[in-house]
């Protein structure tokens, strides 16, 4: 793993390290060069490993409370809520964590969006992201059941049905997810458990998205490929240790604000009362960060379609890699691209806030625009753009801007081809 | 390599990976078969329901199934306006005779055939049933009209015990 080999000095540390190489894994971790122009959106690998983390530790203190049961669940959040020391301090952490969890996600994925992260070669590292992305939708979907309130119920209720929208099959299947007739007891006694096994399954994909990570390296801002290690680069530690816990720290701030402040603020009142199968609330909205997705399910004014485009939104993500047909990764680079970027960026906030209104009207027109709009960013426009444009020459190396030196040789013959 | 020898290998391997396939199917089909509706849930009894205070214009919901089921007296109004639609106008065409069979009781699940919602009484476009989530609308046949669900809203098996009961299931 390691670019050199690496020997421990102390005697007992070698005797360890030739049976299980544990300290040449952690001088890898250390000595990792890093190129050293890596902004603040190069933070977020590190946020979200905390964010992780805090739903993995504050997850199993709930679960000590909580009971997986239709007549007592709601109670026992409750109780957890009111009872149980420092019970409400876990439960918002929990609760607004997942929220934290993705906006870092989303910043993030769209970070690789701007910086064409997802080019060859870092295909792998892409695709294992959307898998975890894919999870951290599943868990938080399921999460969200468990406090058995009112959205609780009629989100399962409505999110298990889009599996009825599969010819044939699609009753059975949503029988077999909810064991009855409807949402109940088993549905949710196995969403509790399927909700405790995910973060697990994403630790594990965590650990081969940095594994994929580490055998090209970071891509830059620049985008170009860099020499390792070389005057391109500076170690892991102290170097990018210390600033992604700089940038951790303002994202706790952050995170600490909504907790202590406004915990509320990103749930829905109506989950505060408890779950009944006889009354839908007037306005069943799933929670913010799934509202996109959910405005695209809406747009579509058939059943099976309307899922599967939904479905397709995401899954398009995982072949970006080859929609995207420019050789140049960064949009500093690409004129045009950079601004379709941005329009993409007010494409999904546009269907966020479309997702959040009733289904009509105007609203349904600016969902079916913005779905279409969606679609034709990825399938038409981002191929097509691959080969039409003109790019601006990408320097030869991370310091050649500035100092005018130190060429990068496989940069400068990729250049000539690039420029061409 | 005599070909004879590699043929007796391949039967081997075949008849090793069938056997194979078959123990892991009948090992794996237990674990997923224990999240089918259990006996217990496939048990529940048919539902009776006394609908003798049901003045017309009303409709009452009862639980069957863990699923709302609205039973609704209908005024003369709404079975003729259920009765003159014509079927080509019907995005599922379905007669009110065949799903009302007593026209004054209108039995029928009250969840939206698109994702599951229970729509709101006397609402909508067609003076049946509006589903809020996604905005369906159904007439006062409980037959979907305008909107993203696929078909009219379930009529479940229920018979009248007698003139004032009737049973669900």
């Amino acid at each position: 793993m390691s670019d050199h080999e690496y020997i421990p000095k102390s005697k007992v540390g070698k005797w360890f390290n030739d049976r299980l190489p544990l300290l040449t894994l952690a001088n890898h971790l250390t000595d990792y060069p890093t190129p050293k122009n890596l902004n603040y959106w190069w933070t977020f690998g590190g946020i979200l490993t905390f964010c992780l983390i805090t739903q993995i530790v504050t997850g199993l203190v709930l679960a000590m409370h909580y009971i997986a049961h239709a007549d007592m669940a709601f109670d026992s959040v409750e109780h957890i809520m009111r009872d149980v020391n420092y019970g409400w301090l876990i439960r918002y952490i929990h609760a607004n964590g997942a929220s934290m969890f993705f906006l870092a996600v989303y910043i993030h994925i769209f970070r690789s969006l701007f910086y064409g992260s997802y080019k060859s070669p870092r295909e792998i590292i892409w695709i294992i992201g959307i898998i975890i992305y894919l999870l951290m939708m599943a868990a938080a979907f399921m999460g969200y059941v468990l406090p058995w309130g009112q959205m609780s119920f009629w989100g399962a209720t409505v999110i298990t049905n889009l599996f009825s929208a599969i010819p044939l099959v699609g009753e059975g299947i949503v029988t077999w997810l909810w064991g009855g007739y409807s949402v109940d007891n088993p549905t949710l006694t196995r969403f509790f458990t399927l909700h405790y096994l995910i973060p697990f399954l994403i630790l594990g994909l965590v650990v081969l998205h940095i594994w994929a990570l580490h055998v090209p390296g970071n891509n830059n801002p620049v985008g170009i490929d860099i020499k390792k290690p070389s005057k391109d680069t500076v170690p892991f530690h102290p170097y990018i240790v210390i600033k992604d816990g700089f940038a951790l720290l303002m994202f706790m701030i952050v995170f600490a604000f909504f907790v202590f402040y406004t915990p509320n603020i990103l749930g829905h009142a109506d989950n505060y009362i408890e779950a009944d199968p006889l009354v839908t609330p007037a306005h069943i909205v799933p929670e913010w960060y799934l509202l996109p997705f959910y405005a695209i399910l809406r747009s579509v004014p058939d059943k099976l379609l309307g899922v599967v485009a939904m479905l397709s939104a995401i899954l398009i993500l995982a072949a970006l890699p080859w929609l995207d047909t420019s050789k140049v990764r960064s949009a500093v680079f690409r004129p045009l691209y950079r601004q379709f970027y941005w329009i993409l960026v007010a494409d999904v906030l546009i269907l966020g806030y479309v997702g959040a209104m009733p289904a009509e009207g105007l609203y349904l027109l600016i969902a079916r625009v913005a779905t279409a709009y969606y679609f034709l960013h990825f399938l038409v426009i981002l191929p097509v753009l691959g080969l039409k444009e003109k790019t601006v020459p990408v320097p030869l190396s991370i310091t050649e801007p500035i100092l005018g030196g130190s060429p990068n040789l496989a940069t400068a013959k990729n250049k000539e081809s690039l420029n061409n | 390599m005599s070909e004879k020898k590699t043929k007796r290998r391949d039967f081997l391997f075949t008849a090793t990976y069938a056997v194979g396939v078959v123990g892991v199917g009948a090992t794996v089909w237990p674990m997923i078969d224990q999240m089918n509706p259990d006996a217990s849930v496939k048990a529940l009894a048919s539902t009776e329901v006394d609908v003798s205070a049901v003045n017309p214009g009303k409709t009452i919901t009862v639980l069957w199934r863990g699923k709302p089921v609205f039973i609704r007296r209908r005024t003369q109004d709404e079975i003729a306006e259920a009765r003159s639609v014509k079927l080509d106008d019907l995005k599922h065409p379905e007669t009110d005779e065949d799903r009302a069979k007593n026209p004054e009781w209108l039995v029928m699940l009250g969840v939206c055939t698109h994702l599951g919602c229970v729509p709101l009484d006397q609402k909508g476009d067609y003076n049946g049933w509006f589903c809020p989530c996604h905005g369906s609308h159904y007439d006062t046949s409980g037959r979907i009209r305008k909107g993203p669900a696929p078909t009219n809203m379930e009529i479940p098996k229920y018979e009248f015990v007698d003139a004032n009961t009737i049973k669900i299931g």
